[in-house]
């Protein structure tokens, strides 16, 4: 994974993962949030890996998860964590990084 | 006060903390299976309980335990922990322990919506399940407040986060910084209603302590008042001073204070043991002294002494006590006699107090000397004093251990009330004064008290020699005056000629006696001499007499039987005769 830090360009293949407790109303909202997100911004060029913590529960240490849904952005680096359901669209491109490229993209 | 459930059944279970007075204090730990809410100020031990507590629950209780950190990181934690003699990397190894830091850093987290703290649940439950945890930690879960923003969100899932640990029946201790107004920064008692102890770390008089307070404890009785504990390189030790009570044992077996003088004054047997004795005197009167044999003799009893010096260093009192003869290095070498030498303003009284029942309980001693007790003046007032005193005496009581405290009177003939007002918790009571008299100042003691024994009345000189302390009988002088010193010398040595003298004059008689006793005997002798005499010639007469008589007898006899033979033949010539009578 850590190979491919060394070229963190915006056009790199994003790493992202969604960390849920179970099918709750909370995490599917998280995960049809940040599939549209992604589809819309980063189309093609990312990796989405949902974990449930309730069937692996010893994985919620590593990436320091709290609070459910977590999404950490493992690449490109840093790391970045947002927390929540990503219901507010304006912020999770704030935690993502990613507001620079769609105000370019916009304009 | 807080009301307190009075429900005999059934008993609320608990965790022994196994840290030392709490359980004592808690009537057998925390509650189990409960969540237990400790908060208290930077730095007043919070997490060093919290993690007493599990590892002795994995150590000594068999109880795994999950310390979930929020403030510092595992390897620190472990650190720490090392230099309080915990191997925490080894308990971790043995899944007597997990440990698990949980970050919380508001730059890295961004929210974006709805959310719940599931990850925590599942991270501790993971732990929990891992090793069969019974002991669950959280430290200081309150940081989640400072890194996450939704506070409404925050409450709720503490809330849960609570019940869950209570559905789980594992015991819990959370810790929580302590706020301005209530007992937790963020109002965590509000979520954790079973049991609050507040640490507290207090400075008075330049000098600090920390002490423990139990806030609440729901379904159980609980000491109340604040007690201080000590933390130090064998970890927390906590004195639950009040709860000690009347109920000590009374010894029959006396103990020598190592003068036999002295002993004579308590019949001749010395302390009882377990009992307190307390040395009051004037500057220089001898209390060291005094204590240095009562120690010496225990040693040599083979007994263990430990002695806390609050004036003098150790080698201090060991090189005077050889001046007097008395010999204290050599039981401190065998092992049988500790110092214990500090500065009585090195810290506050209850840790003193604190200090002494530790050193006690290491050292495990039968006669413990404290000296003196008056230094302790300047750590408070006398009530404090006399109340640290009181726990003290009761403690060594519990324990029979014989105690010996000296006490400094500030001089004068006021010997009788002492500085501190502790005389009545004493057993006996030893007074020390000088006396002057002749240009002299001579030390004196009396035995004031001494409960359960008969005991002298008499006021003795006391001598200290290179050969140790020596007790001498005083004398009253003509005018009522005691006489010591060379006073009581010089009069010992006018007895002494005057029985001299006696002496001389009862030999005298007894001789002029012996001389007619031994003339009548001979005069006795003479006599009885005299009467042999008389007596054997008397005999001789006697038995002459006899003789004669037996030999007329014979004649007459055999003159009739000559005569029967002349009557015989007579009887023939009868005719003749005409006969005669034989």
């Amino acid at each position: 994974m850590k190979a491919k830090t060394d070229s963190s360009t915006a056009l790199d293949i994003w790493k992202l993962r969604l960390y849920v407790a179970g099918q709750t109303p909370k995490s599917l909202t998280a995960f049809t949030n940040l599939k549209r997100l992604c589809e819309e911004r980063l189309q093609g060029r990312y990796v989405l890996e949902v974990i449930d913590l309730l069937k692996t529960p010893q994985l919620a240490a590593d990436d320091q998860i709290l609070a459910i849904p977590t999404l950490v952005r493992k690449l490109p680096f840093p790391i970045r964590k947002i927390i929540g359901d990503l219901s507010n669209t304006e912020r999770v491109l704030v935690g993502l990084d990613l507001q620079l490229e769609s105000n370019l993209r916009t304009s | 006060m807080k009301k307190i459930n009075r429900k005999p059944f059934p008993i609320l279970p608990k965790a022994p903390t196994g840290i030392q007075g709490l359980d004592q204090l808690t009537g057998g730990g925390l509650p189990k299976g409960r969540p237990t809410l400790l908060c208290g100020s930077a730095g007043c031990g919070k997490t060093l309980i919290a993690m007493e507590f599990l590892v002795r629950g994995a150590t000594q209780f068999g109880e795994p335990g999950v310390f979930m950190a929020f403030e510092e990181r595992i390897e620190e934690l472990a650190q720490n922990f090392a230099s309080l003699g915990h191997d925490l990397n080894a308990l971790v190894a043995q899944k007597k322990l997990a440990l698990d830091f949980v970050r919380v850093e508001r730059s890295e987290i961004e929210e974006a919506g709805d959310y719940d703290l599931e990850g925590l649940f599942v991270r501790l439950g993971h732990s929990i399940d891992k090793i069969g945890a019974k002991r669950v930690v959280l430290d200081t879960i309150e940081t989640l407040f400072s890194g996450l923003t939704n506070a409404a969100v925050l409450r709720a899932e503490l809330r849960r986060l609570f019940r869950w640990l209570k559905d789980k029946g594992v015991t819990a201790i959370i810790t929580g910084e302590r706020g301005e107004a209530t007992l937790t920064r963020y109002g965590l008692e509000e979520y954790v209603a079973d049991c609050v102890i507040m640490l507290d770390h207090r400075v008075s008089e330049n000098m600090s302590t920390r002490r423990l307070r139990i806030v609440k404890y729901r379904g159980s009785s609980h000491g109340t008042g604040e007690y201080p504990f000590l933390i130090d390189e064998a970890g927390i030790s906590l004195l639950p001073i009040t709860s000690l009570g009347l109920k000590h044992l009374a010894s029959t077996e006396r103990v020598s204070s190592g003068l036999p003088g002295l002993d004579a004054m308590m019949g001749g047997q010395g302390y009882y043991r377990g009992s307190s004795v307390l040395v009051s005197g004037t500057a220089g009167s001898g209390k060291t002294s005094l204590s240095a044999h009562f120690a010496a003799a225990t040693a040599a009893r083979g007994e263990r002494c430990l002695w806390f010096a609050f004036e003098e260093s150790a080698n201090q009192i060991a090189r005077n006590m050889r001046s007097i003869g008395i010999d204290l290095e050599r039981p401190v070498r065998q092992g049988r006699l500790r110092f214990h030498a500090e500065r009585p303003t090195m810290y506050g009284l209850e840790m003193h107090l604190v200090t002494i029942h530790k050193q006690v309980q290491e050292f495990q001693p039968h006669v413990v000397i404290i000296d003196p007790i008056t230094n302790f003046n300047a750590l408070g007032s006398d009530l404090e004093i006399k109340a640290m005193l009181t726990r003290l005496i009761d403690y060594f009581k519990q324990q029979q251990i014989t105690a010996l405290f000296t006490s400094l009177n500030s001089g004068g003939r006021a010997e009788e009330a002492p500085e501190v007002g502790v005389s009545s918790l004493m057993d006996t009571w030893l007074l020390l004064w000088d006396v002057e008299s002749g240009a002299e100042r001579n030390r004196v003691l009396h035995l004031l008290k001494s409960r359960g024994m008969a005991h002298s009345n008499q006021v003795r000189e006391f001598l200290l020699t290179d050969r140790g302390v020596e007790l001498r009988n005083v004398y009253l002088g003509p005018s009522g005056i005691l006489l010591t010193g060379s006073a009581r010398g010089a009069l010992e040595a006018q007895e002494q000629a005057q029985f001299l003298v006696r002496e001389q004059e009862s030999s005298g008689r007894t001789r002029a006696l012996e001389r007619k006793r031994a003339a009548l005997e001979a005069q006795i002798a003479a006599l009885r001499a005299e009467y042999g005499v008389e007596e054997a010639e008397l005999q001789r007469g006697i038995a002459q007499g006899d003789a004669r008589t037996a030999m007329l007898a014979r004649d007459r006899v055999e003159m009739g039987r000559q005569r029967q033979a002349t009557t015989t033949a007579t009887r023939t010539t009868k005719k003749r005769s005409g006969g005669h009578p034989s």
